[in-house]
C-alpha cells in the first residue's frame, strides 16, 4: 500500500479528448471515471480483511442522427490505454448503427445550457484515496477494540473510502469534471455469547469527523438495554424510527419515484385513470423531502452523469445541471424524478434524480432520545434489513428489524424485544408519522452500498405493521 | 453436451503465464508462504426495450489481474488494471505489504486445506453460440418481436423486455494448478403489464430462468419462449380479474420456478460455513444452522435431499476449478432431512477439520479478493415421484404457486416471506382460477419439515439468478438451484393489500 504504481495510466482528460477526436460519425459523449478505494473489515475485535484498489473506466456513447431520429451505441471498458481509444469509439459507433431509434432522443447539452454550473477543475489530475485515509481512524478503532474487549463486547464492522473523479466531455463542447468522495463506517457490537447485538453507522467524506469512541460507547449502552429481554407478539405498534431506518424507507420510495413508470400507470405514484399523483397530499404533517447537490456535508454531482439510458436516466442529458429539488413539500407530492424526455411526456419540470436525500419538518428539533422521553409505550428500532418490494401498487415493502428493538415505557427504554418482520409502505406510512425530530446526517444501513448521503429525523409512526416475529438475534 | 466454444483469443493473447510468473516470483522473494494469481476478462451486455422501443444498450468489458498471498499467516490482496509484468509484480509486492500491515491486527493464522495438483487444465462451459458473436441488431429485433407479440394482445398495456449476457475468461495459477477457463450465461426476460380502469395494475413475467447457456437459449434450445409468451396475456388478464386471497393457512404446491429462490435464501445461504461461523455477522448475517448442529439438525422432513455442486450442466455456479484451484465437485448438504454438509473454501475447510474444500471460493472481478460463494444448491427429486398434476390432485384446499417475485429473509435465515408471479386456487384436487395479493411466510425449519411430497424428475427445473450479493466490499455472483415441484402442508398465507392497509 505504500508502493507507488509502476505505471501511471493515461490522463483521463486525454482519453476523453482522444475519443472525441476519433469520433467519425455524428455526436459523441466520453466519460472517463478514475476510481480508488480503501477498506478495512473486522470481526470479533480483530481485523479480518483489507484492501486497496484502483479502477479506470472509459465509456463511449456514440449517437448517430438521421431524419430527426437518433441511434445510440454505448461501450464501456476498464483499463483502456490511449492507443485503444479509437477502437473503442469505432465499437460504439458500430453499436449505434445496429441500434433502433432511441425513444429519449434530445439535443445534447451545450456549454450555453450551463448558466452557473460548476465545471470542476478540468485540467487537474484525478484525486485518489489510499489506506492512509484511515490513519487516525484506525488508531481510534484499535482503542475501541480494547475498550470493547475489556467490557466483554465484540466489535464487527466495515470502513470504506472511495473517491471517483469523473470527466465528461461531449462533441458539443462540454468539459465537466466531478470528484465524489464516499465514505462510511458501520460498527456492530455483540455480547460475548452473541445473543445481544447493536449497530450504528455514519457516512463521512474523509473519516476525520468520525467519533469512534462515542459510537462504541453508544453501542455499549444499547447492549446494556438488552440485558432485559421481553417477548412481544406480532402486531401494529407505535414505533420510533431512528434516522437510519427512516432513510432506508425514504430512499426506496425515492428510487420508485420515476416519472415514466408513474405515467405508465404502474407505480404507487400513478393516478388512476392516467397521469401522476403530483399534487396529492401524502403526509399529514408538513414534511419536506428534497435533494440538493450543494447540501452541506452531502455534496454530490451537480450535473447529470449517465453511462447508459434506462427507465429513469438518459444519456442525452449528460451534463444537464441539477438544482435543489423538492420531491415533497408541506406533505404534498411536488415532483418525480425526470429526464428531459419524461418531462416532456408529463408536462412537469425537468427534475433529474440527485444523489442525496433529506427529510425535514419545519421547526422540528430533538433527538431520538427526546422522542423516547415523550413515549408512554412504543417500540424503538435500531435499523432495518433485507428490505424488498412486495407490491408496487401500494409500494408495500417487507424487511426485518435488526440489531436492537427496544420497548419504551413511560419515557424510558425498559428492555430489548425480539426482532420482527415488517410489512409497511413508506408512502402509506407518511400519513401515520405523528411526530418528527431534528434532521441529522444518517447512514442508510440497507442501501449503503448504493446510497450513503442522507439526512433524516427520528420519527414517531402510528401503527407500524410488525407482521411476524423473527427468531434472529 | 460438449461445447463448441473456444477461449476468447483476445484474452489468451495476453502473456498470462509470464504475468503469473512475475507475480508469483516476486511474492516468493518477499516471503509469501502462499501466492496465487488471477487474470480475468469479463464482458457484459445489457439490452432493454420498453414497449418495443430500445431503452438501454450497454456493453462493458472489465480486465485486470489479482494477486493473493499469505505472509506470516495473514492474507494480503492487491489488484491491477494493466496486464503487464511490471503491474503483476507490483501487485504482488503490494499484496505482501498489505499482509504485513494487517498481521498486527490479525489473530487467526491463515492455513489452507490441501488440494491435489491438477496441472495445466482448460475448461469451457456448455454452450453452442457465444452471445457476443451475435449482432446487437439481431438481439434488439428478437426482443422487439417478443414485445410486439404481447403488445398486440388484449389487455397488455406495457411490455419490458431485456437481455443480460456475460462471458467470463479466467486464468488462475497457484503453481500446482494452472486453469484457463471460460463460461457464458444469458438472462432473457419479458414482463407484461396490465392497468385496469380503476388504476389497479398487475404484471406477469416470463419464468425462463437465467442459464449457463449461449444465444441458442433464446432461439429454442432449453426453453420455448414462443409458447411461454403465447400464454402470458390470458394469464395476466385472469390475474387482474382474480379475487384477493383470504389470509390463513393453506396447503401449497410450489412450482420449481418459485421454490428455487426459497431454496437459495433458506438453504443456500444458511449452509455457507463462513456465515455459520460468524464471519459475515455484521453484514450478510449468520446462520441458524450452526456448526455444532452438523449431523444433528432436522432441517426438513425425511424426504428432503439437498446437494451442492459446481458440476450441473448449464448451472450458473458451475465451473471447472474455483478461485483457489479446487476441482468442481458435488456433495450432500442435507440427507434424509438432516444437515450433513456445508459449502467450504480452503481456509474454512482447514479451520473446521472437514478435509478438502468443496470449491466455493470466488471473486466477482479481478478487483476483488475471493470469498466463500454459493454453489448450485439443489433439492433432489424423488425417483418415480409424482407429477405436478398428481401433487395438485392430492390437495383438497390449497394454492399452487408459480414463478418468483419478492423475497426477504432475516439475518439468521429463520423468517422468510416470498411472493410469486401467479397463484392458483386448488379445490378438491383441481385448479380453480387465480388469486391476487398472495405472500407466504414461514420459519425455515418449520417450512421444510412441512414438506410431505417431492415431485419426480419430470418436474425438475434448474432455476437461478445473476445477482446474489455478499461480502464487504459487496460482490455479486450467479447461482442456479434445481428442484422439483413440492407439496407443503399448512403454510401461512398473507394478503398483501391487508398488510399495506392501516
Amino acid at each position: 500500500m505504500s508502493a507507488q504504481s509502476p505505471e501511471l495510466g493515461p490522463a483521463p482528460q486525454e482519453l476523453v479528448e482522444r475519443a472525441l477526436a476519433a469520433a467519425q460519425s455524428g455526436e459523441c459523449i466520453a466519460i472517463a471515471d478514475e476510481g480508488s478505494s480503501a477498506n478495512l473489515r473486522w470481526a470479533g475485535n480483530s481485523l479480518t480483511t483489507n484492501g486497496v484498489s484502483r479502477s479506470r473506466q472509459l465509456t463511449i456513447i456514440a449517437i448517430s442522427r438521421r431524419d430527426g431520429e437518433a441511434r445510440v451505441g454505448v461501450v464501456s471498458r476498464a483499463g483502456v490505454h490511449a492507443g485503444q481509444v479509437p477502437d473503442l469509439v469505432a465499437e460504439a459507433e458500430h453499436a449505434a448503427t445496429e441500434a433502433t431509434p432511441a425513444e429519449d432522443t434530445q439535443p445534447l447539452i451545450t456549454p450555453s445550457d450551463i448558466l452557473s454550473g460548476d465545471a470542476g477543475k478540468w485540467d487537474d489530475s484525478p484525486g485518489a484515496t489510499q489506506i492512509g485515509v484511515f490513519a487516525g481512524f484506525a488508531e481510534s478503532l484499535g482503542h475501541a477494540f480494547a475498550t470493547a474487549a475489556s467490557a466483554g463486547r465484540k466489535l464487527y464492522g466495515f470502513a470504506e473510502h472511495q473517491l471517483t473523479s469523473t470527466y465528461l466531455g461531449t462533441s458539443t463542447g462540454l468539459r465537466l469534471r466531478h470528484d465524489q468522495p464516499t465514505g462510511r463506517l458501520e460498527l456492530n457490537a455483540k455480547s460475548a455469547d452473541m445473543t445481544r447485538s447493536a449497530w450504528t453507522g455514519t457516512g463521512t467524506k474523509n473519516f476525520a469527523d468520525v467519533d469512534v469512541a462515542g459510537l462504541e460507547a453508544d453501542l455499549g449502552q444499547r447492549l446494556g438495554w438488552a440485558e432485559r429481554s421481553i417477548e412481544l407478539p406480532a402486531g401494529r405498534y407505535e414505533t420510533l424510527l431512528p434516522p437510519t431506518a427512516l432513510a432506508d424507507l425514504m430512499i426506496y420510495m425515492y428510487w420508485s419515484a420515476g416519472a415514466k413508470d408513474a405515467l405508465d400507470g404502474r407505480t404507487v405514484f400513478s393516478k388512476p385513470g392516467g397521469g401522476t399523483r403530483i399534487g396529492d397530499q401524502l403526509a399529514s404533517l408538513p414534511l419536506s423531502l428534497r435533494s440538493d447537490p450543494a447540501a452541506s456535508g452531502l455534496e454530490c454531482a451537480p450535473f447529470v452523469i449517465a453511462h447508459a439510458s434506462s427507465r429513469d436516466s438518459s444519456v442525452f442529458d449528460n451534463g444537464l445541471p441539477k438544482a435543489s429539488t423538492d420531491w415533497i413539500a408541506n406533505g404534498v407530492l411536488t415532483a418525480l424524478t425526470q429526464t428531459r424526455h419524461t418531462a416532456k411526456l408529463s408536462g412537469h419540470p425537468v427534475t433529474p434524480s440527485i444523489d442525496n436525500l433529506m427529510l425535514t419538518a419545519p421547526g422540528a428539533t430533538g433527538s431520538t432520545a427526546d422522542l423516547v422521553k415523550r413515549t408512554s409505550r412504543g417500540l424503538l428500532l435500531t435499523c432495518l434489513w433485507y428490505i424488498r418490494e412486495v407490491d408496487p401498487q401500494t409500494l408495500l415493502l417487507t424487511g426485518l428489524t435488526r440489531d436492537g428493538v427496544y420497548l419504551v415505557e413511560n419515557g424510558e427504554v425498559t428492555g430489548a424485544v425480539n426482532n420482527f418482520r415488517f410489512n409497511e409502505s413508506p408512502v402509506g406510512m407518511l400519513s401515520r408519522i405523528t411526530e418528527v425530530g431534528g434532521t441529522v446526517p444518517a447512514l442508510p444501513r440497507e442501501w449503503a452500498d448504493y446510497f450513503t448521503r442522507a439526512a433524516m429525523p427520528p420519527v414517531r409512526v402510528d401503527g407500524f405493521n410488525m407482521s411476524s416475529v423473527s427468531q434472529a438475534s | 453436451m460438449q461445447t463448441t466454444g473456444r477461449i476468447d483469443p483476445e484474452f489468451t493473447a495476453y502473456p498470462l503465464r509470464g504475468l503469473a510468473d512475475a507475480a508469483l516470483q516476486r511474492a516468493a522473494q518477499l516471503g509469501a508462504s502462499h501466492a496465487d494469481f488471477r487474470a480475468e476478462r469479463i464482458r457484459g451486455q445489457q439490452i432493454g426495450l420498453s414497449d418495443g422501443n430500445l431503452e438501454t444498450q450497454f456493453d462493458s468489458d472489465d480486465l485486470g489481474l489479482a494477486v493473493r498471498v499469505v505472509v506470516d499467516g495473514t492474507w494480503g490482496f492487491a489488484s491491477a488494471v494493466d496486464l503487464t509484468a511490471e503491474a503483476a509484480a507490483h501487485a504482488a509486492a503490494e499484496a505482501v505489504d498489505v499482509a504485513r500491515v494487517a498481521s498486527a491486527m490479525n489473530t487467526e493464522p491463515i492455513e489452507l486445506a490441501d488440494e491435489p495438483a491438477h496441472g495445466e487444465v482448460t475448461w469451457v462451459s456448455a454452450y453452442e453460440i457465444d452471445p457476443f458473436e451475435v449482432g446487437v441488431a439481431d438481439k434488439i429485433a428478437l426482443l422487439a418481436n417478443w414485445s410486439g407479440t404481447l403488445l398486440r394482445a388484449d389487455g397488455v398495456d406495457h411490455v419490458d423486455a431485456s437481455l443480460y449476457q456475460v462471458k467470463e475468461c479466467k486464468f488462475y495459477t497457484d503453481g500446482a494448478t494452472t486453469a484457463l477457463q471460460q463460461r457464458v450465461r444469458v438472462h432473457p426476460s419479458v414482463t407484461a403489464v396490465s392497468v385496469g380502469a380503476d388504476g389497479r395494475f398487475e404484471t406477469m413475467r416470463t419464468l425462463a430462468p437465467p442459464a449457463g447457456r449461449g444465444y441458442e437459449y433464446l432461439t429454442g434450445t432449453g426453453w420455448d419462449f414462443g409458447a411461454e409468451l403465447a400464454e402470458i396475456p390470458d394469464l395476466l388478464a385472469a390475474k387482474l380479474g382474480a379475487p384477493s386471497v383470504q389470509a390463513g393457512r393453506y396447503d401449497l404446491v410450489i412450482d420449481p420456478s418459485n421454490l428455487f429462490l426459497t431454496i437459495h435464501e433458506s438453504i443456500g445461504h444458511a449452509t455457507e460455513l463462513d456465515r455459520a461461523l460468524g464471519y459475515e455477522a455484521a453484514y450478510a448475517g449468520t446462520s441458524f444452522a450452526t456448526f455444532d448442529k452438523l449431523g444433528k439438525l432436522q432441517y426438513g422432513s425425511p424426504i428432503m435431499h439437498v446437494t451442492g455442486d459446481r458440476t450441473a450442466e448449464h448451472g450458473l455456479a458451475t465451473i471447472g476449478y474455483d478461485d483457489e484451484g479446487v476441482l468442481g465437485q458435488s456433495w450432500d448438504l442435507i440427507a434424509g432431512g438432516v444437515l450433513t454438509g456445508y459449502q467450504l473454501d480452503r481456509r474454512i475447510a482447514r479451520l473446521t477439520g472437514l478435509g478438502r474444500s468443496n470449491g466455493c471460493a470466488f471473486a466477482d472481478s479481478p478487483g476483488h479478493m475471493p470469498i466463500q460463494r454459493m454453489a448450485n444448491v439443489s433439492l433432489q427429486p424423488a425417483a418415480g415421484g409424482p407429477s405436478t398434476e398428481q401433487l395438485i390432485a392430492g390437495v383438497t384446499d390449497g394454492i399452487y404457486i408459480v414463478g418468483d417475485k419478492s423475497w426477504s429473509i432475516d439475518m439468521q435465515r429463520y423468517n422468510f416471506q416470498f411472493t410469486g408471479q401467479r397463484f392458483f386456487r386448488i379445490k378438491n384436487g383441481q385448479l380453480s382460477g387465480q388469486l391476487r395479493d398472495v405472500a407466504y411466510q414461514a420459519t425455515t425449519t418449520d417450512f421444510w419439515n412441512s414438506m410431505e411430497a417431492v415431485g419426480g424428475p419430470q418436474t425438475y427445473v434448474l432455476g437461478g439468478a445473476f445477482n446474489c450479493g455478499k461480502g464487504q466490499p459487496g460482490q455479486v455472483a450467479p447461482v442456479s438451484h434445481g428442484c422439483p415441484a413440492v407439496f407443503m402442508r399448512g403454510i401461512r398465507i398473507l394478503n398483501t393489500v391487508e398488510e399495506a392497509g392501516a
